[in-house]
């Protein structure tokens, strides 16, 4: 590759040292994906730390939402989807024969670019997951969806409007009703696919400050074209291009001093 | 702007098409079209069949030639060309080149053969009202024009007319009170206790325990009913009454037989409008006599509704569930585009093919095994081997399941992907997904499938008459005995009543006004069905609006 015989992908890929073995949630090895032929993701070896957040960034159409959902199988309802490589969940591959899908996405939660509570009570879109769980307890029940809603920092804003339909919340109150959602079922794992994008500045401000308070008990992995909220919600920053993952490293020395040309091109606005 | 002012010079024919207003245009006539097609059906059927319940004014017309007399009342008026009557053979007094012919109706058709006459006008003489002519609605003979002369009871005159007409008619009419208490007594026996009686004896007897304690028991219960029964009867022959014809004739008539009696020459508007309402309410609450040409259609609004509530119970799950497959499970494919050509071309196969079909596999097939299987004693005489309210409602369902299927699937399309990935993400399975949250957001589209699929089926005819309806059903689908429900019962349909009364009655003037009236009442059902359900969906859609939004 270079005349000095120096692998350069191998640096390039070479885990972070910020991130130590006991500590990562989620273990990526050589995962390659494509849609019918297309390819999607091209060799990514990536670790997410446990209880951090980590951001996946990058130009529209660089698999960054692909990578994304691999991590809960979302990509198994593509018609043509190939993926190959390994992803690891606590050190167990998700994509092993034996592995219960339904059992996987209840712990690697997810939550998608568009608001899309279901078209049910706020209460029952809470207890949507525990319902499927066969759990039915009244009081339980109550209790959970008390705690999840004061966890994504909507309890006081709608506590007298548990009976209401959910569609006729604000967006920002619909996307912070669907993150109580996904933490109802305590997931280890939160996956949030551009969760504010289509959401205003200060619902933006709402769900940065969620994340911030979540990461002390959740994994998160998000994904955003907002280099700005990248910056300042994620501990580690992923930056990917064309299916590969082209730097990762702390969020902190990606931003003020990236290894790669393209990185600093892409973050300066130079590029993409 | 500029292209305005590049275009202004071009006026005419391109830059009208260009500004789109003769479109409009067309759009706005079409429309208007289109309602005023269904006010002039409405208004037409309105017209035509509602004026039938008011009590017309009766009149005494007398031929000037023969003298003769007759009692009626002015049903038509038609006016006929001179050279007309010319070439059928008529010598016309008068002048001018059309003449007005009237159509009479002089009752009596007991005596007279035919209850309807055309008369020209020239013929007769100025007619008269008197106040004293009494129309009599009968259960039998249609209606009597004449004159009430007494009211007898075991052929004793108990109120004359040459002793006080007021007194006479008051008596009439309380006597006829009574005995129209008695009628309902008769009818509630013998519908009621002696029906369910002796079919309960049939039971036991086709069973084998004829001469079981509690045969004996019913038999005795049968025999007491029947008793009842013949006194009720001799009590009704007792009173009767003597009417005077328009030409002298004097008749004595059981009162048994008389369903109402009025002098509508001596009304006013008060009763006439009350009189009105009892006549319509009969219509809509009473059984067809006379061959369908009086009285009511009550048990063929009934059957409709039934029928049309059995299928939609059929049709929905039938067409959700082919839905669900051909969208939800089923591997989109070749297979899955073959199959849905087939359910859309389904939907256009004439109905009488449905008919044929629903009689060949649903009466003969499944009903002759169901009778072979299970209700073999009575064979030869088919149970549900036979056509009946069940196989047409199954066959109704045949036909419109298409719409349904297309309906729901277009439903299951517009629910956004993002709500299903949102409960799969949850770790729902694909099924507790469909079932929680799919299949309620798709419920409108149904409840649309299940709309189109009432109107289609409740204005359907053709393959009625080959699954189950009849001309006259003795007894409604829905009783007191058990198990209240009669599947295999056949049953009386308004679309085909106006088929029946229309063309194979034998009294096609008295039938005329009917027909008017049982088509406007048939689209006003299939009206009140279609807002009942519209009305649920709009509920659906209040609780799902997500979709119509996004």
């Amino acid at each position: 590759m270079s005349t000095y015989g120096i692998d350069l992908e191998a640096l390039q890929r070479r885990p972070i040292d910020s991130v130590e073995a006991e500590d990562v949630a989620i273990s990526v090895e050589d995962l390659s994906l494509s849609y019918g032929g297309t390819a999607a993701l091209r060799d990514i070896n990536l670790n997410v730390p446990r209880r951090r957040v980590t951001a996946f960034i990058g130009p529209s159409g660089c698999g960054k939402t692909s990578l994304l959902r691999s991590f809960n199988r979302m990509n198994d309802l593509v018609n043509g989807c190939r993926l190959n490589g390994r992803v690891l969940l606590e050190g167990r591959d998700i994509y092993a024969p034996e592995v219960d899908v339904s059992q996987l996405r209840r712990r690697v939660g997810m939550v998608f670019q568009k608001p899309n509570p279901f078209p049910m009570s706020v209460y029952e879109n809470v207890a949507y997951g525990l319902r499927i769980q066969g759990m039915n307890k009244r009081r339980k029940l109550d209790e959970i969806v008390e705690r999840s809603l004061r966890s994504a920092a909507l309890w006081d804003e709608i506590k007298d409007r548990l009976q209401e339909n959910a569609l006729g919340l604000s967006g920002g109150q619909q996307q912070r009703l669907v993150i109580a959602r996904t933490i109802a079922v305590e997931p280890e794992v939160v996956l949030l696919d551009e969760p504010a994008s289509s959401l205003d500045p200060i619902s933006t401000l709402k769900i940065e400050e969620l994340i911030y308070e979540l990461k002390s008990s959740y994994t998160i992995v998000i994904v955003t074209h907002n280099m700005q909220q990248a910056a300042r919600v994620s501990d580690m920053t992923a930056f990917m291009n064309l299916g590969r993952l082209v730097e990762y490293d702390s969020t902190d020395r990606l931003f003020t001093n990236p290894r790669q040309q393209q990185t600093e091109d892409y973050i300066t606005g130079r590029y993409g | 702007m500029r292209s305005q002012t590049v275009n202004a010079p071009g006026r005419g024919v391109s830059h009208l098409l260009r500004r789109g207003e003769p479109l409009v245009w067309l759009n706005a006539a079409a429309v208007s079209f289109s309602i005023l097609a269904v006010l002039g059906l409405l208004v037409l059927l309105a017209w035509q069949g509602l004026g039938y319940f008011w009590p017309h004014a009766l009149s005494l017309y007398q031929l000037k030639e023969s003298g003769e007399i007759v009692l009626a009342e002015q049903v038509a008026v038609q006016q006929v060309p001179r050279e007309q009557l010319l070439a059928a053979g008529y010598e016309i007094p008068g002048s001018g080149p059309q003449l007005e012919r009237l159509l009479l109706k002089r009752g009596n058709r007991d005596v007279t053969g035919t209850d309807f006459v055309w008369v020209l006008r020239n013929e007769l003489m100025a007619p008269t009202a008197p106040p004293g002519a009494v129309r009599v609605e009968r259960e039998e003979w249609g209606n009597l024009y004449g004159f009430l002369e007494a009211v007898l009871e075991d052929d004793v005159v108990v109120a004359s007319a040459k002793d006080s007409a007021a007194a006479t008619w008051e008596r009439f009419q309380t006597q006829l009170e009574r005995a129209r208490r008695v009628r309902s007594d008769i009818r509630d026996l013998e519908r009621g206790e002696l029906r369910a009686t002796s079919q309960a004896l049939e039971q036991l007897r086709r069973r084998g325990r004829g001469a079981a304690a509690e045969a004996i028991e019913l038999e005795g219960a049968y025999e007491r009913a029947l008793r009842r029964l013949t006194a009720l009867y001799s009590e009704s022959a007792r009173h009767r009454y003597q009417i005077r014809l328009a030409d002298g004739q004097q008749l004595v008539l059981p009162l048994g037989q008389v369903v109402r009696a009025i002098q509508p020459n001596q009304m006013d508007v008060v009763d006439k409008l009350n009189y009105y309402r009892v006549r319509l309410w009969e219509f809509l609450s009473a059984e067809p006599r006379e061959a369908n040409t009086e009285g009511g259609v009550y048990p063929a609004i009934f059957g409709t509704v039934l029928m049309v509530v059995l299928m939609s119970i059929i049709v929905t799950p039938f067409g959700v569930l082919a839905a669900v497959f051909l969208h939800e499970v089923a591997e989109q494919g070749r297979l899955t585009r073959v199959f849905r050509a087939a359910v859309n071309n389904l939907a256009g196969v004439p109905s009488i093919v449905y008919g044929i079909f629903g009689l060949g596999f649903f009466v003969y097939g499944m009903g002759g095994e169901i009778d072979r299987l299970f209700y073999k004693d009575a064979l030869p005489s088919p149970t549900y081997g036979t056509p009946g309210i069940m196989w047409a409602s199954l066959t109704l369902a045949l036909l419109t399941l298409p719409v349904v299927i297309v309906a729901t699937e277009e439903g299951l399309a517009r629910i956004p992907r993002a709500v299903r990935e949102g409960s799969l993400a949850l770790g729902a399975t694909r099924a507790e997904t469909l079932w929680r949250v799919v299949l309620p957001m798709a419920s409108p589209a149904m409840m649309t499938g299940v709309i189109l699929a009432v109107a289609r089926a409740a204005g359907e005819v053709a393959p009625l008459m080959l699954v189950g309806v009849v001309k006259l059903a003795p007894t409604l689908p829905v009783d007191g005995v058990f198990p209240y429900l009669h599947l295999e019962q056949k049953f009386m349909h308004l679309g085909f009543h106006i088929y029946d009364v229309g063309f194979q009655s034998p009294n096609i003037e008295a039938a005329r006004p009917l027909v008017y009236a049982t088509a406007l009442l048939l689209v006003v059902i299939i009206a009140l069905l279609n807002f009942a359900a519209v009305t649920l969906r709009n509920r659906l859609r209040e609780r799902y609006a997500s979709l119509e939004a996004g």
